[in-house]
């Protein structure tokens, strides 16, 4: 599909030349028209950082650096601090990767090397489909439907599992919620799911079939090949699809704002309800009161907006080599 | 099952008896079956997300009730309306409003760009663009047209989606011009056609399919889109077609009705949740349809 | 006529210093063991019948080359023999490639067993994303638990025997594509021979590489012969002439003539295959 992260097409340049009986200043005027709307979209990245910076200006200067590493987050006495959002950006995404990863793998290898051609669209296709879902579906759903079940179900399993274990414990303490930053990240790992093996099954389906032919060859069997050959040869690719993935989990808004319980605080149990930038940001934004408040929201906006900018670029810039390198070896 | 000897009567017999050989197979069967599994645990969500959208939103949707009644007052019954009404019309403007843009950025990007920085930069931010948090869209267009003008209105809703829409249009515009074999572009310069209507008149033509799958993948992207119209377009309890005032669209219905404690307001979020789902994947199946056809 | 005499008269001598160059002793009708039999075998891609009725015979620890336009099915025959086309479901054979008694097509063992007896090297050099070293040791840890030591010796036998030793004694923890072309070629076979097989098969192993690496590699060849069966893919007819001991010319999917090399490129039995060899078409 056209929106996959790792479409080249290699092409010459297009041919242009000036037909002696053309009107130069409609030929002109059509390149600035283009090249000034193409100028548009890259100033709207500038424009968006910049933007962000002036409206956190005042939190910018009343707390500099402090502000990532202050937990407290008080309207009334005016203080804020940008941690307990941050913390739980990254843990909810750390779990959605954890459980992301190895099952988008899983699926990239099954449609590429043992699923029949006749499924492998379908399956594909429904794998896709997910990333279609509206992320406040997932909300919904995640909020009216697995909460509960997870609550009822799944948390006193882990408690009672966990529990009693010196470190691990500590992170699946506390009472069965149903909702919380372990709920978050678990269904964040779903909606990671379709990018991450899209880009997975995308490199492995472009790794030669002599180097793969090769290794069957001599004997090898097929998670044998997929994992000493076929892995190691898109490497760069698939690293570059899992930062697609994280940069996603990143920013989430409505399905984490549902099911994150909107609480500023900090503790080491998975299963306790927190926050992150982004529910923050939809929660509080429109009934903040006063320039502090405003200025810490947009403050953290921006480092949301900072994190996942260069997590994606990086993203980009790896299944770039990945395809440059492509072209070098064909 | 029988022994293979090698030349030289060298260690390293190998038969299925063979220990090594026996727990790689082992290995392997157990491995791609996980694999297996993951593909089972991937469509295992989408059926019963897909499930639970029908049970829910089902009844809600079958009661012609939704789509003429007003969005109601905390704990009472109504409809959708205004709902429906506001987000087509803000998806339809937004639409409008970034599809040009994004056109045109597109074309650039394909046909006259292949060299310089402006290309090659803007290619690379707008993907950023593309998977970037779209509450932080919703920010900036507060930032700098919402605090300028003093006021939330639909107008704002529709800026934000259209900053979602253009990076989308970007690129499948871009990939799909640069799909059109030069040789097209070769013979139409050879004629003695001029370059902007080379490109506008055979490349677009040549493209179109894929530009308007990339269209239509966009609708299906803003459609449900919640986080840019909560501080722009913010919400609108009654009917208003009112492009410079709050206006009433389904994602923010959808969350307001869901966080609430009333099961009234929570039966129609469910339906608002099914109808929206319902066109966006409609939207990209025919999409992808239409754009395989083209093949 | 007399145009297409003096042309053949032209070729011939080229043909036959590299006949006698490649086999002096010229042995005997005796010395020929049948290493795979092939009974009227069929192959298909899909719908397309790309083998028709193939039946011959390989013989043991010789150099047997497949020549043919492009298009006649060398490749195609060469890849039945380790059951290659077995990956891709809509590929099928039909018919009998026996193996040591055993019939590949048919058999019920699995096809991983077959195929570490047979080594396999390809038109591209394919070395795998792992170090020199790597490269070797994952084919035999396939198959044997060694030691460090033992692998160390396997390691530098097989590359002596590939001719690479030294050149990469040094370098054994560099990545397998920081060689150059003929040398990831002769790490290849390197790889193939490291799992102790008794089958070599070459599919137009030297297409990708410059005249140099090419003469290394066909040195090698000659010297494999001695412990190995190689069944070698070729469309440079001189080559051909200057490797192998039996030659099977095949066209359109057909086996057209098999014999002993010089046999068939001096004297040979059909029209069609003079017709090729002196280059008529091609």
């Amino acid at each position: 599909m056209a929106l996959d992260a790792t479409a080249t097409s290699v092409t010459s340049d297009p041919p242009h030349s000036r037909p002696a009986r053309s009107a130069p200043w409609i030929e002109t005027a059509f390149e600035w028209l283009t090249r000034s709307f193409a100028f548009f979209v890259f100033c709207i990245l500038v424009g968006i950082v910049a933007s962000l910076v002036l409206g956190s200006q005042l939190t910018l200067g009343k707390y500099g650096f402090s502000f990532i590493w202050s937990a407290e987050w008080n309207p009334v006495t005016e203080e804020f601090g940008a941690l307990v959002p941050i913390y739980g950006t990254l843990v909810t995404s750390a779990i959605a990767m954890l459980i992301g990863v190895p099952v988008s793998f899983g699926i990239a290898l099954f449609l590429t090397e043992l699923s029949p051609s006749w499924l492998k669209r379908s399956l594909g296709t429904a794998i896709e489909l997910l990333a279609a879902i509206p992320s406040i579906i997932y909300g919904m759903w995640g909020l009216f439907v697995f909460a509960p079940l997870f609550q009822a179900h799944a948390q006193p399993f882990l408690v009672s599992t966990f529990g009693g274990i010196p470190l691990v414990g500590q992170l699946f303490a506390g009472p069965p919620l149903g909702i919380g930053m372990l709920t978050a990240g678990l269904i964040m790992s779903i909606m990671v799911i379709p990018f991450i093996s899209a880009v997975m099954r995308d490199v492995f389906e472009i790794v030669p079939p002599m180097l793969k032919e090769s290794a069957y060859g001599l004997g090898a069997t097929t998670w044998e090949v997929v994992w000493r050959v076929v892995l190691p040869y898109t490497k760069v690719g698939v690293v570059g699809g899992i930062m697609l993935g994280l940069g996603r989990a990143l920013g989430e808004t409505m399905a984490v704002t549902f099911v994150i319980g909107n609480a500023h605080r900090l503790s080491a149990s998975l299963m306790a309800p927190g926050n992150s930038i982004a529910s923050a940001l939809a929660n509080e934004f429109t009934e903040a009161v006063g320039d502090v408040y405003f200025s810490a929201l947009i403050e953290l906006g921006l480092i949301l907006f900072l994190i996942t900018t260069v997590v994606l670029a990086l993203s980009k810039l790896l299944l770039m080599q990945l395809a440059k390198s492509e072209g070098v070896r064909a | 099952m029988s022994a293979v000897p090698h030349p030289a009567g060298t260690a390293g017999v190998v038969h299925a008896g063979n220990r090594l050989y026996r727990s790689r197979k082992r290995v392997n069967f157990m491995l791609l079956g996980i694999s297996g599994l993951a593909l089972a645990f991937g469509l295992f969500w989408l059926v019963w997300i897909l499930g639970t959208l029908l049970y829910e939103g089902g009844t809600a949707l079958a009661r012609a009730s939704l789509y003429y009644q007003m969005t109601p007052p905390p704990g009472s019954d109504g409809g959708l309306a205004n709902a429906i009404v506001g987000s087509l019309l803000m998806v339809g403007a937004g639409t409008l409003l970034g599809t040009p843009v994004g056109i045109l950025a597109g074309t650039y990007l394909a046909e006259y760009g292949r060299s310089g920085w402006l290309a090659s930069a803007t290619r690379f931010l707008n993907d950023v663009l593309l998977s970037a948090p779209s509450i932080v869209i919703g920010l900036f267009v507060y930032s700098v047209f919402v605090a300028r003008v003093g006021h939330f209105s639909a107008w704002a809703g529709s800026l934000a989606l259209a900053l979602i829409v253009i990076p989308v249009i970007v690129r499948t515009t871009d990939d799909m011009l640069k799909l059109v074999p030069n040789s097209l572009r070769e013979a139409a310069m050879a004629l003695g056609a001029p370059v902007w209507k080379m490109i506008t008149l055979v490349t677009y033509r040549a493209a179109r399919t894929g530009i308007v799958t990339g269209i239509l993948l966009a609708v299906a992207r803003i459609s449900g889109e919640t986080a840019p119209l909560l501080f722009t377009a913010l919400n609108n309890q009654f009917w208003s077609t009112n492009m410079d005032a709050p206006m009433s669209n389904l994602p923010v219905v959808i969350f307001q009705f869901a966080m609430s404690p009333y099961q009234d307001w929570h039966r129609l979020a469910w339906g608002g949740a099914a109808l929206i789902t319902i066109a966006v994947l409609v939207l990209n199946i025919f999409a992808r349809a239409l754009f395989r056809k083209t093949d | 006529m007399n145009a297409t005499n003096a042309s053949i008269a032209r070729d011939r001598p080229t043909i036959h210093t590299a006949v006698r160059r490649a086999d002096p002793q010229a042995p005997g009708a005796a010395d020929f063991k049948p290493k795979f039999r092939i009974r009227a075998l069929n192959f298909y891609y899909g719908g397309f019948h790309a083998l028709k009725n193939i039946t011959m015979e390989i013989p043991e620890r010789k150099v047997t080359a497949f020549i043919g336009p492009s298009g006649c099915g060398k490749s195609t025959l060469l890849r039945t023999f380790n059951r290659m086309y077995s990956l891709y479901p809509d590929q099928r054979a039909e018919g009998e490639i026996v193996l040591d008694g055993e019939d590949l097509v048919t058999t019920r063992r699995d096809v991983s067993l077959i195929r570490a007896r047979i080594g396999m090297v390809f038109q591209k050099p394919t070395p795998f994303p792992m170090s020199i070293y790597e490269n070797i040791a994952f084919g035999v840890r396939l198959f044997e638990d060694l030691s460090r030591r033992d692998m160390d010796e396997r390691v530098e036998s097989v590359l002596a025997r590939a001719a690479l030793w030294d050149e990469v004694k040094d370098k054994l923890q560099q990545s397998g594509q920081s060689l150059s072309g003929g040398q990831q070629q002769r790490l290849c076979i390197a790889r193939c021979i490291a799992v102790q097989p008794d089958v070599l098969l070459l599919d137009e192993p030297c297409s990708a590489l410059d005249p140099i690496s090419t003469a290394r590699v066909e040195e090698l060849i000659a010297e494999l012969k001695s412990d190995y069966t190689v069944v070698i893919v070729t469309h440079n007819m001189q080559q051909a002439a200057r490797v192998s001991d039996y030659t099977a010319y095949m066209y359109l999917g057909e086996l057209i003539e098999f014999g002993r090399t010089d046999e068939v490129f001096i004297k040979p039995k059909k029209m069609q295959t003079e017709d090729y060899i002196t280059g008529r078409f091609g």
